[in-house]
């Protein structure tokens, strides 16, 4: 299911959260109804964390992460760090890199097999992508924007991308990423998807602008409807049931 | 670019997404929402002026564009538009005007309405074009000069008096067509025919001045100026007058006989004393007939003295030529001809009574033969009391002074005919009070006038003589005997603009305003 929420009265809940299947990551706000909003949805699967990275709010375009690590900038701080460290999972590797482009979030969108890249991120980069979320890295763009961080969302079901995008990159992301992908918006017709939602393969949130129509989209191209995290397992035991008898 | 350096490029193919708003499918745009939710979402119109008060002069048509310009304009012109659109200055900053068009409404409802259609910039960039429609509010509101005229039709600021003191409206009919010739009294409100002269009216002062100016070019005058304070408003410094001019042509006119004045004829070098007048302009041809001595008197001399006519032309008496005998060839006086002779001639009311014959001297004498007619002054006969006669002791009157040949004789044929020619006339009120005897007078007049440019090319050269298209040539004409009626070329005719549709309705109007 998909949840609207605003963060201190600012649409862009995707600047000042991270989502993941395996934590979610909270900016440390003013009032606690954006954490209490995760917490309510999220509590019980995975740990939700409050942090900040590089002293700023805005973790959302800083870092980059999936089930497997997490990618934070280099200006972030030892504490944070450590921070991050004690409340994420221990299966979850936490990796500083020294990349010159800092906004990590806004260079790198991935899920849990592949990750889309900034044309310009060093070789380095992409091989820590590569090694610490354990992906297949594409340097690519999306419609014209080499933001590819900003401009789509996708998960490990499918994937929102800018509205003008053209069918045929449409067709070559898809590709790329092995799941279907359509053009959308967020938040009353903004383009930049990954600053208005954060979306996991059972769960999405989304800026309170966002109308009924955009809502309907995401639901649908996420696979939202059916995917709550004990169906998910009831799928998984079905087949393992299936085949064990 | 790259395609023309022979990369090769992907083919894009533009997707398409669904409204935010009412889900329906469509191509991206900035605001990634429909046109009809974006209409719905955004009033680009709201703030803008939909009602207008405009203020119309409903005497001349225009409407006020404040401060204080009156702009002239038809109903649905291009400049009614252009009026309107300013009158939105507000619009300007906010949006764009792309088209603007008049909806039709009734004239009366005293509302133009006016589609516009406007283009702003909304929601990231998106230009959103929108029709709307302004209504303007007419209200009736005279302009100040209309309001002037309305309060009194015939509100002059100057008035023109000419007068002439003589018998005859003879320089009157001529002036008439030198003002029409120059247009002098376009600017008149007012045309008035009066005793002896006719007063012209002018709004203007200055329109005034400048028709006096043109007579004193035409005409030896004399004026003089009054002003009659009508009102004054001492804080402003405001003076309202009327304004008077008077003026008075000279009494003299072409033809008179005068005795000048000896003061008068010495300066002119011991002129005449009996002269003849040749002619008359801004200054006054004088003619010794016995001598063919000549000079011209300019206003300002003239008036010095301001002498009358001995006789005028009213007192011209038809002679008989008997005999012509020139005694001198024939010389150029002032651009016409003379040549003095020697004639004998008897008065065409004794030939056939009595054997009176006068032997006089004329400077005729190129035009006359025996037989031919002639209208002169009569002095053996005539009782002149002139005063400045009487200054001259011991002069010795000629008998008879000839003034011109007669063609009374053989016009009596061709009476009643119309001529080929016309000449248009002033728009000029006159009193119809006065009895039929001056109507007839005028009428009679008129002929003459009519005649009298027949007869003198010179006459009619400043003047405009207009073709008549009701005339046809009689074939009898053609075949009239050698020396014909004196009559005017058709080359010195011109066409009478006339803009009418039907050829024949043209031909009964256009005698309006004009008389044969």
């Amino acid at each position: 299911m998909a949840t609207r929420l605003q963060f201190e009265n600012n649409c862009e809940v995707g600047v000042f959260s991270k989502l993941t299947n395996a934590y979610c990551l909270v900016a440390i706000g003013g009032s606690e109804s954006f954490y209490s909003v995760f917490e309510s949805e999220l509590a019980d699967v995975i740990p939700v964390v409050k942090t900040s990275i590089a002293g700023t709010r805005i973790i959302g375009r800083l870092c980059a992460g999936n089930k497997k690590g997490l990618l934070v900038p280099h200006n972030t701080t030892d504490q944070e760090l450590q921070h991050l460290r004690n409340s994420l999972p221990d299966q979850v590797v936490v990796q500083r890199i020294e990349e010159r482009l800092s906004a990590l979030g806004n260079c790198i969108a991935c899920n849990d097999h592949v990750a889309l890249a900034h044309t310009d991120l060093d070789k380095e980069t992409e091989e820590i992508i590569a090694d610490v979320l354990g992906v297949e890295v594409f340097r690519q763009t999306i419609a014209g924007n080499i933001l590819v961080g900003s401009f789509c969302s996708f998960s490990n079901r499918g994937g929102l991308v800018h509205p003008h995008t053209s069918i045929e990159d449409l067709d070559e992301l898809s590709t790329l990423l092995q799941v279907p992908l359509v053009a959308g918006t967020v938040n009353r017709g903004s383009e930049v998807i990954a600053a208005g939602m954060v979306v996991n393969d059972w769960t999405a949130f989304c800026g309170s602008d966002t109308t009924a129509t955009e809502l309907s989209v995401i639901e649908s191209v996420f696979k939202l409807r059916e995917a709550q995290p004990n169906a998910i397992v009831d799928e998984m035991r079905k087949s393992l049931i299936d085949s064990y008898v | 670019m790259a395609g023309e350096a022979g990369m090769f490029m992907v083919p894009q193919t533009t997707g398409s997404v669904l409204c935010c708003k009412c889900g329906i499918r469509m191509q991206p745009n900035a605001a990634n929402m429909c046109v009809k939710c974006l209409r719905s979402e955004v009033d680009i119109t709201e703030g803008l002026p939909k009602h207008v008060m405009i203020i119309h002069c409903p005497e001349c048509d225009s409407y006020l564009l404040p401060p204080k310009t009156w702009i002239k304009a038809q109903v649905e012109s291009k400049e009614l538009l252009t009026f309107c659109l300013n009158r939105l200055k507000s619009l300007r900053n906010k949006v764009r005007i792309v088209h603007a068009e008049f909806i039709w409404t009734e004239p009366h409802s005293k509302r133009i309405k006016v589609r516009l259609r406007v283009q702003k910039e909304v929601l990231n960039g998106a230009i959103l074009e929108q029709a709307y429609i302004v209504e303007y509010v007419q209200q009736e509101h005279m302009c100040e000069s209309c309001s002037r005229i309305q309060a009194n039709p015939d509100q002059w600021v100057a008035a023109v008096q000419l007068r002439q003191h003589v018998s005859h409206r003879r320089t009157f009919f001529y002036l008439e067509q030198l003002i029409l010739k120059h247009d002098a009294a376009g600017r008149a409100i007012r045309i008035k025919q009066m005793d002896q002269g006719i007063d012209f009216f002018f709004a203007n002062r200055s329109h005034g001045v400048k028709f006096v100016e043109f007579l004193g070019k035409v005409s030896p005058i004399r004026s003089r100026h009054d002003k009659q304070l009508v009102s004054h408003d001492p804080k402003s410094n405001n003076y309202n007058y009327k304004y008077t001019f008077s003026v008075e042509i000279s009494p003299v006119c072409r033809e008179d006989l005068i005795c000048l004045p000896p003061k008068v004829a010495v300066s002119l070098g011991n002129l005449g004393p009996i002269v003849i007048c040749t002619k008359v302009t801004n200054s006054i041809a004088l003619l010794d007939p016995l001598t063919l001595r000549y000079c011209f008197l300019d206003a300002d001399q003239y008036w010095r003295s301001a002498f009358r006519s001995l006789l005028t032309c009213r007192q011209l008496v038809e002679y008989i030529v008997l005999d012509v005998e020139i005694i001198s060839p024939e010389v150029n006086v002032g651009g016409s001809k003379y040549a003095l002779a020697d004639a004998q001639v008897a008065r065409l009311s004794d030939f056939g009574r009595n054997d009176t014959i006068f032997f006089i001297k004329t400077h005729l004498g190129h035009l006359l033969k025996p037989g031919d007619h002639a209208l002169g002054y009569d002095l053996y006969g005539a009782n002149s009391n002139d005063i400045e006669l009487e200054k001259y002791k011991g002069l010795v009157l000629p008998e008879a002074i000839l003034i011109k040949k007669s063609y009374e004789e053989k016009r009596q044929r061709k009476r009643g005919k119309p001529r080929a020619w016309k000449l248009k006339s002033l728009n000029m009120e006159v009193d119809d009070t006065k009895g039929r005897n001056e109507q007839e007078k005028m009428n009679s007049e008129y002929e003459e006038f009519l005649r009298d440019l027949e007869e003198n090319p010179e006459l009619r050269f400043n003047i405009s003589l207009y073709r008549n298209k009701g005339y046809q040539p009689s074939e009898m004409a053609s075949t009239a005997d050698g020396e014909d009626v004196p009559s005017i070329p058709l080359e010195e005719l011109l066409a009478d603009l006339d803009i009418t549709d039907a050829e024949d309705s043209g031909d009964d109007n256009d005698d309006d305003g004009m008389r044969e």
